[in-house]
């Protein structure tokens, strides 16, 4: 009456699939870091980072892409601002205004999901049109208002999962002592959720740097640092893009070492977020 | 003449990380009688249990030393196969699992993966499991329906019959009455004392008074310790430790 | 504050609304279903047939989610069912970098090694040729995009599943992997369909990445190694030459409005299944 072979054989089986797929997944996320990584090798020098792109630039001759840096540094930081603005008062807002089945609020979360599916290059045509019904041109301004409302649901939901733990009776702790509503959400409730608020705003931010599809439209582009809001942007994803465009190898070298420089920032926010997020699981209760 | 016993715990030690939940038990279970394991909670009764039926390996960081013996056979031993000794025992949880599938599935799911194929059989099967539990009547004409349709006693008598299914030779039960009613509670008690006619019966509770109901022998556990074990009515009368005597009177729980 | 709770609503409702309406000078001139089934595309011509970018879209996110479903659910329930506890903490991590790495970045990855291997080593393999800028290297490039989003999903479903019951389909004798099957699987299985979906959603939006390795060529694909011009890629590539040609910015919002309201269907899709899953656990 032993485990029949059949049954055990069709386990190990799936084990040895299992282990596989897992393996691939891990070895994926390696093989493309190494890659972009090795690549970016012959062309990572210190000019790279702190010159802009002088005449000629995508046929070979010298420059940097210190337009892109920067360009994406100011758009991101102020979309991932204009996002915080719109994001944080709607999540306070439905956590401790809204009884919890109001209408607004269910409706308000579904929005949140439906605008977390859209593809970024939907939000890049609706950024286009914003563009031409308010009299825009392809600007920094344009830019930072499409990947804003881009990052709107991915950080409002991230809010949303911290600020629904804060625990009810921490609230009504407050409101007993005669805190305002508006008080307690403030002094309170962001206080208790900040880590885990700092970390949606950094997923958010690291989501709204990566992103072209939505800049395409709507930045522009550049050789020259950010100047004002009016003016078209770089972006570090554009850079990429166009400097692979180009038939030149050695402009295409350039090109990988972009990409290194953005996966960099883009891992170090990640682990930034991580670190941030055991902080603030230590002190909480499971 | 001595009780053969069926299973025979020696020296089990069992630790989740760094907390010992379970010292140096040693413990000879009788033959098709119920032993009733009875302690306040957090003691290690329902641990004990799972390590008879080696559920506590797939807990993270668990450690066991010590060996069960069913039949003559360690079931911690190093060539042993885990799914041919959780054959051998049926279990009854607190809560009734029922799985998610018919309620014909649910019974016949045991026997299905251990390669009965023949729809008669597994019929006839299902059927008796039904009978022994006392739930046939009631479920003859929706055997097809979902299993979560019935109610809570019901799927407890339900769990008892799939258990039954896979021809176990001994009978786990942790706690198997708690989250039923009165009615169904005396249901299944009742069904108990009738199997172990042809089954040893172990069972886990901390309601002293069930204990009295059914039990032919007792085993005390403590915070982790095997107190006193013995006869039942040795037990309740003449309590040799004082904790259980503590712990009959009320004074501990 | 109130005010500010209704922007998402307000949001979704404008995106709809403005694309709708600048796509109506396109909608003018063809019905929508003779656009999207219109199958040449010459805009110069004025001809805006979408039936090439949408087989193209369906082509790219069919041969993701074959490669892309098995991988991941057989991960996740390893992660869940069978890893120690080591592995699954370091693997988890993994996943989520996988999910951050910028759209541009796989592209610019898949143009180094997956088109390559694709038109060097597995075309020839089926005698076949192909420049490697083709459906298949979209579609794997896509696919290890959309393992975060179905791992994610399907781990969350897994653990909702009650240790109770993987207990007792072990206490009746069953192997974990018997338990995986007949137990974590079938009561997960709503959970896991909404997964697909939403992995199905992503793939269907994705622009950057696979655009840099699909060839981008506006002819009905005939096989897995031909190029092809998934949706989200016409939408990029020419908005350029959007405003110089009559009606082909209209017929970009058009191609973006399709691209919206399916992905809002499957989103919503999804969204509804997992919140009746919740109920069920409730």
């Amino acid at each position: 009456m032993r485990t029949s072979r059949r049954r055990r054989l069709e386990e190990r089986v799936f084990k040895v699939l299992m282990l596989a797929s897992t393996v691939i997944v891990t070895a994926s996320l390696l093989v493309i870091v190494a890659t972009v990584v090795v690549k970016s090798l012959p062309a990572l020098r210190l000019s790279m980072l702190v010159q802009t792109p002088k005449g000629g630039y995508y046929l070979g001759k010298e420059g940097g892409i210190l337009n892109a840096i920067t360009g994406s540094l100011y758009l991101a930081s102020g979309a991932t601002l204009l996002a915080v603005l719109l994001s944080l008062p709607v999540v306070l807002y439905i956590n401790l205004y809204a009884r919890k089945k109001s209408v607004l609020a269910t409706f308000t979360r579904f929005s949140l999901d439906v605008l977390w599916g859209i593809p970024s290059i939907v939000f890049g045509a609706f950024g286009f049109i914003v563009m031409m019904t308010l009299g825009l041109r392809a600007s920094l301004l344009a830019g930072i208002i499409t990947v804003g409302l881009l990052e709107i649901p991915i950080m409002a939901r991230a809010m949303d999962e911290v600020i629904r733990l804060v625990p009810v009776s921490l609230t009504e702790a407050s409101s007993s002592l005669g805190a305002t509503k508006l008080e307690t959400a403030l002094k309170v409730v962001v206080r208790q959720a900040l880590p885990g608020i700092l970390t949606a705003v950094l997923i958010a931010f690291g989501r709204g740097i990566g992103d072209a599809a939505s800049v395409l439209f709507t930045a522009g582009f550049t050789d020259s640092l950010p100047r004002s809001l009016f003016q078209p942007a770089a972006t570090l994803p554009l850079a990429i893009f166009f400097q692979l465009g180009t038939p030149f190898p050695e402009v295409q070298e350039r090109a990988y070492a972009s990409a290194a420089v953005l996966t960099l920032i883009i891992l170090a926010i990640s682990l930034g977020s991580r670190a941030l997020i055991k902080r603030f699981t230590r002190h909480s209760i499971k | 003449m001595e009780p053969r016993s069926h299973l025979r715990i020696r020296n089990l030690n069992v630790s989740y990380g760094a907390q010992q939940v379970l010292r140096n038990v040693t413990l000879e279970v009788p033959d098709r009688k119920i032993t009733v394991i009875i302690g306040p909670s957090g003691c290690g009764k329902t641990t004990l249990l799972k390590s008879l039926n080696r559920l506590l390996d797939s807990v993270d960081g668990v450690r066991i030393d010590g060996q069960i013996f069913v039949d003559d056979e360690n079931i911690y031993g190093p060539d042993v196969e885990v799914t041919h000794i959780r054959k051998k025992m049926g279990l009854l949880s607190q809560k009734p699992q029922v799985l998610p599938m018919s309620v014909f599935d649910n019974i016949a799911y045991g026997p299905k993966i251990h390669g009965q194929r023949d729809k008669k059989r597994l019929r006839a099967l299902v059927e008796r499991e039904l009978r022994a539990a006392g739930l046939w009547d009631e479920v003859k004409d929706r055997l097809h329906e979902p299993a979560s349709r019935l109610s809570v006693g019901q799927q407890q008598r339900l769990c008892l019959a799939r258990g039954l299914a896979v021809e176990p030779e001994i009978i786990l039960g942790d706690e198997p009455t708690s989250a039923l009613d009165p009615q169904s509670s005396r249901i299944v008690e009742q069904r108990l004392i009738a199997l172990k006619a042809d089954f040893t019966v172990i069972v886990v509770t901390h309601i002293l008074r069930q204990a009295r109901r059914i039990a032919d022998y007792l085993a005390f556990l403590y915070l982790g310790e095997l107190v006193e074990h013995g006869p039942a009515a040795e037990f309740f009368a003449n309590p040799r430790d004082p904790r259980t005597r503590a712990y009959i009177t009320g004074e501990i729980s | 504050m109130l005010v500010l709770a209704a922007v998402p609503g307000l949001l979704v409702f404008l995106m709809l609304f403005g694309l709708l309406s600048r796509s109506k000078a396109i909608l003018a001139l063809k019905s929508f279903t003779g656009l999207l089934f219109g199958s040449a595309w010459h805009p110069l011509k004025g001809e805006f047939g979408f039936l090439p970018f949408l087989a193209g879209t369906l082509w790219v996110t069919l041969v993701a989610m074959v490669i892309a479903v098995p991988v991941s659910l057989l991960t996740a329930v390893y992660l869940s069912e069978y890893a120690p506890r080591v592995i699954r903490e370091f693997t988890k991590p993994v996943v989520d970098l996988l999910a951050g790495i910028p759209s541009v970045v796989y592209g610019v990855w898949g143009m180094l090694m997956v088109v390559p291997f694709v038109g060097n080593v597995l075309a020839p393999l089926f005698g076949v040729y192909s420049s490697g800028y083709s459906i298949l290297s979209g579609g794997i490039v896509l696919a290890i995009m959309v393992f975060p989003t179905i791992i994610h999903v399907a781990l969350e479903v897994f653990s909702a599943v009650p240790r109770e019951l993987r207990e007792t389909s072990l206490s009746l004798g069953a192997t974990t992997w018997e338990t995986v099957k007949h137990v974590v699987l079938r009561k997960g299985l709503q959970g896991i369909i909404a997964a697909v979906v939403l992995g199905v959603s992503r793939a269907f939006g994705e622009t950057m990445a696979v655009l840099m390795v699909v060839g981008n060529v506006a002819r009905l694909p005939k096989s897995v190694f031909d190029p092809a011009y998934p949706l989200p890629a016409l939408i990029a590539n020419n908005y350029g030459e959007m405003m110089s040609v009559p009606r082909y910015d209209s017929a970009l919002m058009f191609a973006a409005l399709v691209l919206l309201l399916v992905v809002l269907v499957f989103n919503l899709g999804a969204r509804f299944i997992l919140i009746r899953v919740e109920r069920k656990v409730e």
